[in-house]
């Protein structure tokens, strides 16, 4: 059955790419083999509709019309210039960086589109090698559950409306949002819009979308700002790094390698009737430090910043608590 | 490849079966089914089937004609199928936002043969409207993780062993080990590189900022035929049913724990917070992610954890209480 429907579309493009003339759906159930199985009316229009259907989803562009003169119902036809890709001609460099790009993506909704463009770029003549050597392979995936449906909304250009959850203070809250894009930056995806709630342009981490993401309206209702840069958005969305603090800890001796590695020993020194370290370390990441530094327990001991000691005191207080200690 | 025959699935090949011959007169078969990602039997039955098709009228100077020799295929007669379908608005984003995040990204490949791609493919193409994707490959790393970086590299591209001084978290350790490079993966924002571990007999990840030191030497690599490459496509964490597992209740800060480490059966809790299952095979590493965590994670299973997590965090905050006030 399958086999005779493919049969079929190939001889109905065929057809459609051949004429000049607008072609009525009675014409082509007279002349496309496969359509006279359709015994009754209804059965062919059926048949001819879900036909249409599957090839403009394929992307091949369908016109409607009727011909000069004539009256009577709608004809079809495919204009072979809409049809057809462009001449294309890829230097080898080029085609690697192509082969390179198809592989980049480990997504469901992606992969498979990137290996029809492959297919398509390899009928049109260009030789894209799979076997491209490179240093380095990137890959991005977009396991993130809220990425296919805020693709499609991108893609239709569709309202959409989903719980978002703010860290601090904890909130749950309902958002609408008029999708621009979705950006993967720093290995985290985002969704980039106008937040009608906040009447602003508004950045969403995807991984805070807390369940199902609902498309509101009609297709074609959101538009893109032409100067918005999606990348640069999510970029400045980012706080800025500041100066590089710098930490004094004291480090149990031959312990914490993963705080060593990372400091400049200055002295020795003990501590809590311990021998250790005293070590200077630059936080490049302030806001992971302290629960970095907790994670080494009795190991490390903040002795400046306060603000630094504050705050690993919080994580192990937090810590205790997680592990059902009333503290 | 269950789906080969299905005609979504087919349609698309079948358009663009003869324009790819037509390029590539007396090709042999089984390159070509390569290239579709298929087996060479199914393409033997979509030539088949192209045979049958044509213009109307549907006699044999209608037909699509291919002419096969010993293992290979020309095609005479292309019936007006000269040129591929456009590619869809799908097919283009795929294609054109790898690219262009390859082009952002020094040292992966030359930029400016993405850039010429990029304007190639957008002229053939016809789509004048950026895709509502972009993605940025750029990570933020420490400035000597560069420098490990293009040692790394070199050493992938000239086929050559490395000694490596390595930080292994679970372990708190730090070692040194010679390895044989397979490529570098720039995964989630993080670099690895993939190689096969002396030390360890087998296939490791290595994360860039966690190599200490990097020599290129001038042995060549050769990492045995078996070493398979890693599949990225579920994590790059699998679970591993031999190693233990904890019962921990996630605050929605610690949620990205969710989505980094390999969990199991995850339940969503009000308040988004949600309850996973973790495998882990180092207690120390798992002690220390939860002192990390600071209370963002509840630990409720095993009960050795707990008491130890609770003991190690009394600990700490025991002899952080010996400061001298300031």
């Amino acid at each position: 059955m399958a086999i005779a429907r493919a049969e079929r579309l190939v001889n109905l493009v065929l057809c459609l790419l051949s004429t000049r003339q607008y072609l009525t759906a009675e014409r082509i159930r007279s002349i496309v083999p496969g359509y006279s199985d359709a015994v009754t009316d209804e059965a062919f229009f059926r048949m001819f509709e879900r036909d249409k259907t599957e090839l403009r989803d394929l992307g091949v562009p369908l016109e409607i019309g009727r011909n000069m003169g004539v009256e009577g119902p709608d004809g079809y036809r495919i204009a072979r210039r809409d049809y057809e890709l462009g001449d294309i001609d890829l230097e080898p460099d080029e085609a690697a960086a192509v082969a390179l790009a198809a592989r980049l993506w480990d997504s469901p909704q992606l992969t498979g589109a990137a290996h029809g463009a492959l297919i398509k770029l390899r009928a049109a003549g260009v030789d894209v090698d799979q076997d491209v050597h490179v240093a380095v392979e990137p890959k991005v995936r977009t396991s993130e559950p809220a990425f296919p449906p805020l693709l499609a909304a991108v893609q239709e250009g569709r309202v959409v409306e989903f719980d978002y959850r703010r860290p601090v203070p904890v909130e749950v809250r309902r958002r609408t949002v008029e999708p621009w894009g979705v950006v993967a930056w720093r290995g985290r995806w985002y969704l980039v819009g106008h937040d009608r709630d906040r009447r602003a342009p508004r950045c969403f981490r995807l991984s805070r979308i807390v369940g199902e993401v609902a498309a509101l309206g009609k297709p074609g209702a959101v538009e893109r700002p032409e100067s918005v840069d999606l990348l640069s958005f999510v970029a400045r969305s980012q706080p800025a790094t500041q100066d590089v603090p710098t930490a004094r800890l004291w480090v149990a001796k031959g312990r914490a390698q993963g705080v060593r590695r990372r400091a400049r020993h200055v002295g020795e020194r003990e501590f809590d009737g311990e021998v250790g370290d005293l070590l200077e370390i630059d936080l490049r990441f302030p806001d992971s430090a302290a629960g970095w530094i907790a994670g080494f327990g009795a190991d490390v001991v903040v002795l400046e910043p306060e603000l630094l000691a504050k705050t690993v005191r919080e994580k192990l207080l937090g810590a205790l608590r997680g592990a059902g200690v009333r503290a | 490849m269950t789906s080969a025959n299905s005609s979504a699935d087919r349609l698309p090949r079948l358009l663009a079966l003869v324009p790819y011959l037509l390029a590539r007169p007396g090709i042999p078969i089984e390159e070509a089914a390569a290239d579709f990602a298929v087996t060479p039997r199914q393409l033997r039955r979509d030539l088949e089937l192209l045979w049958m098709c044509g213009l109307p009228g549907y006699g044999p100077g209608d037909l699509i004609d291919l002419s096969f020799e010993s293992d290979t295929v020309t095609v005479t007669f292309d019936a007006g199928m000269s040129r591929p379908l456009r590619l869809t608005a799908a097919e283009a984003t795929a294609l054109l936002v790898a690219l262009r995040a390859l082009a952002e990204t020094p040292g992966v490949v030359d930029t400016a043969a993405v850039r010429r791609a990029v304007a190639k493919i957008e002229a053939a193409v016809g789509q004048a409207r950026p895709a509502g994707v972009a993605v940025g490959l750029a990570m933020r790393e420490a400035p000597e993780t560069a420098r490990v970086r293009d040692a790394v590299a070199d050493g992938v591209l000239r086929g050559r062993a490395l000694r490596l001084r390595y930080y292994t978290p679970s372990r708190d350790e730090i070692t040194d080990r010679v390895v044989d490079p397979m490529r570098m993966l720039l995964v989630e924002g993080r670099s690895y590189l993939e190689a096969w571990c002396r030390l360890a007999d087998g296939v490791r990840l290595f994360r860039l900022d966690r190599i200490d030191a990097v020599d290129v030497l001038d042995e060549a690599a050769s990492p045995p035929p078996h070493a398979e490459p890693t599949d990225t496509s579920e994590g790059l964490f699998r679970p591993d049913p031999s190693q233990r597992t904890a019962v921990l209740v996630l605050e929605p800060d610690a949620r990205w724990v969710a989505e980094y480490y390999p969990v199991e059966g995850l339940v969503e809790l009000p308040d988004g917070r949600a309850r996973v299952l973790m495998r882990y095979a180092d207690p120390a590493w798992m002690v220390r992610l939860l002192l990390n965590l600071g209370g963002e994670a509840h630990v409720e299973q095993p009960a050795e954890l707990v008491s130890e997590v609770a003991r190690q965090a009394a600990a700490a905050l025991r002899r952080a209480d010996h400061l001298p006030a300031t």
